[in-house]
């Protein structure tokens, strides 16, 4: 039985490496859910038969709610995606922590030779992630959902930084103790105490960090969510768990270190920086006036032209905006213009928004560029055009030292011969800067919120259509 | 610039399997002896299992397509909640109620990410074509 049960786990971790190695192609994408899936039922109906397990009802009972909650949360539209991932990774602390604390206390009051000292660190680790997962995810979540009560903006206090660090530390501190004397009177008690700094620290963590943030928090918090797993696994003697945790747990830690080397910041600098707080905005220079066009002028340069690139931010989330440009897209197709989406890492809200956005919007993913493949090709591009993206488009980032974005990769829009930008008002972007592309001799802006802006030069377009 | 990548992920991996296997490592012995009762507990083949995963993870993580991020990141997240083993255990063991509801809350919440986490994911892979249907006319 025994070895049967680890020959299966066996299977479903391969089985593992396998769903995210089909991963690597759109094409092959979907045999890795279903490799995973596989996986997954393996695991679960290999722990399930094992003669420990003696009670069902309760276990039945949690499943039935997993699928009666997880159901609905797979259904969100699509631009809720960031905050619904976040929230996942809000359970899978939550579910670590759980399961680290019911162990401990098992453990303590029937059989505390358990305790080991490896146990114990192992533990430790698996609760102070799992739970400051927990609580950071769930800010994170509110902060995605635009919750009312969670603040949007980031929030400073003046030794922010020394408490947090001096919380972990304290946490540290007593998870030491508890892991020399596990088995204490007093141990039961300071567990707790442990738990709760975790749980606060969390909150503290994701407070002062700003919506620009988000896919690298997403990201990080991705990857602790995998380490309080590999640590569960340490805990129960699952390799099974550790494997899977570790796959998670490197998947996090890679999209972090692309997500931040896409901003050309470091973990430290985004988590105890509190980025976006940059609210000295300059004014705007005399002699620096937004040039607004007219839709009709817009529609007839883009008609014109034979390489037009758009580029995609935020903005367009928010807006809803994903399907006009699919028309847009269909217009200019249909004079034979080509046309390419830049991709910025980090442009959205977590990783790979953009692309997940425009592919329900129904155009083909072999029209999505990223940054480095499309910068080459701005110089020919005859018209750019920059959908509710800001600060991934400023060529400050190229030259101004003294800029917050200052070094941080651009998509090239200021090359091409026109660039037209659409802009719900004349107020600068998350980082509180003046974006230099709206001012250059070539740029015009279209005023207006984006969806509403590229209806109407659909419209226009669709108007003069079949005329040549 | 491959170099400066791999001190970079190497870096923090080898400091937490420094952290998690050498105070296991200076209470070894006794541990050892007392846990003798039950069957031999090979932490150190588990730290060889994290580290390896944790290479194979990086290596195949990053050949994952950049337009696949967002699935790429709720596949993980289902994958990670593999945790559901471990609340099962807890769950269904002969162990007393309130431990086997924080198993059961446990059991919930992983079941609820596998659930959600795959579906999405297969959701969004739908979405990624090369060619609309009908475009061919």
């Amino acid at each position: 039985m025994g070895s049967l049960v680890q020959l299966t786990y066996l299977v479903a971790a391969a089985l593992f490496v396998f769903a995210l190695h089909w991963m690597n192609d759109p094409k092959t994408a979907r045999r890795g859910v279903y490799s995973g899936v596989a996986a997954m039922l393996l695991a679960v109906v290999a722990t399930w038969v094992q003669p420990v397990v003696v009670h069902h009802g309760w276990i039945i009972l949690a499943i039935i709610a997993g699928f009666i909650v997880g159901i609905p949360l797979s259904l969100v539209p699509l631009t809720a995606v960031p905050q619904r991932t976040a929230l996942s990774h809000a359970f899978g602390g939550l579910a670590a922590g759980l399961v680290g604390t019911a162990k401990y206390y098992l453990w303590y009051g029937e059989g505390p030779e358990n305790l080991t000292a490896f146990r114990m660190t192992a533990i430790i680790a698996e609760i102070i992630l799992g739970y400051l997962t927990f609580t950071g995810s769930l800010m994170a979540a509110g902060k995605l959902q635009e919750v009312k009560w969670i603040p949007q903006r980031p929030v400073t206090y003046r030794g922010q930084n020394v408490m947090n660090i001096g919380l972990l530390v304290v946490a540290a501190v007593i998870g030491v103790w508890l892991i020399i004397n596990p088995t204490d009177v007093l141990a039961p008690k300071m567990f707790p105490a442990v738990i709760g700094l975790a749980l606060l620290f969390g909150v503290l963590l994701v407070i002062p960090i700003g919506g620009a943030d988000m896919p690298t928090v997403i990201s990080i918090l991705n990857s602790y969510a995998g380490l309080s797993a590999v640590a569960m696994g340490f805990v129960l003697d699952n390799k099974l768990l550790i494997t899977a945790g570790a796959l998670d747990g490197s998947s996090g830690l890679i999209l972090s270190i692309i997500m931040c080397r896409a901003m050309n910041r470091s973990f430290v600098n985004v988590l105890f920086g509190a980025f976006g707080q940059v609210q000295t905005a300059k004014q705007l220079e005399p002699g620096k006036v937004y040039k607004p066009e007219t839709i009709e002028g817009a529609a007839q340069v883009l008609e014109q032209a034979n390489l037009v690139v758009i580029i995609p931010g935020y903005g367009m989330a928010v807006a809803q905006a994903q399907h006009k440009v699919r028309e847009l897209y269909d217009q200019l197709k249909k004079r034979g213009i080509t046309v390419k989406f830049a991709i910025h890492p980090v442009a959205g809200r977590m990783p790979g928004h953009m692309n997940v956005l425009l592919a329900e919007a129904d155009i083909p993913y072999t029209d999505l560029v990223e940054m480095g493949d499309v910068n080459p090709d701005m110089p020919q591009c005859d018209v750019a055009l920059v959908v509710g993206a800001n600060d991934v488009v400023n060529p400050v980032a190229r030259y101004d030292k003294t800029s917050p974005i200052y070094g941080m990769p651009i998509v090239d829009a200021d090359k091409a011969k026109t660039v037209y930008a659409i802009k719900r008002s004349t107020r600068p972007g998350f980082a509180g800067i003046d974006n230099e592309l709206y001012f250059q001799d070539r740029t015009w802006m279209l005023f207006g919120d984006a969806k509403k802006v590229i209806g109407d030069l659909v419209k226009q377009l669709s108007d003069t259509g079949g005329i040549h | 610039m491959a170099r400066r990548s791999i001190t970079a992920l190497g870096a923090p991996l080898l400091a937490w399997t420094l952290l998690v296997a050498l105070p296991a490592g200076t209470r070894a012995q006794e541990a050892g002896q007392a846990a003798h009762a039950e069957q031999p507990f090979d932490y150190w083949s588990m730290v060889f299992v994290f580290l390896l995963a944790t290479f194979i993870g990086i290596g195949v993580v990053r050949r994952v397509s950049r337009l696949l991020h967002t699935p790429l990141m709720s596949i993980t997240n289902a994958i990670s909640a593999i945790a559901v083993v471990g609340s099962i255990i807890v769950t269904g063991s002969d162990y007393p109620p309130t431990i086997r509801f924080m198993g059961a809350i446990a059991l919930f919440a992983s079941m609820t990410n596998i659930v959600s986490g795959f579906l999405i994911t297969d959701r969004m892979l739908k979405m990624f074509k090369t060619k609309r249907e009908g475009e061919q006319q």
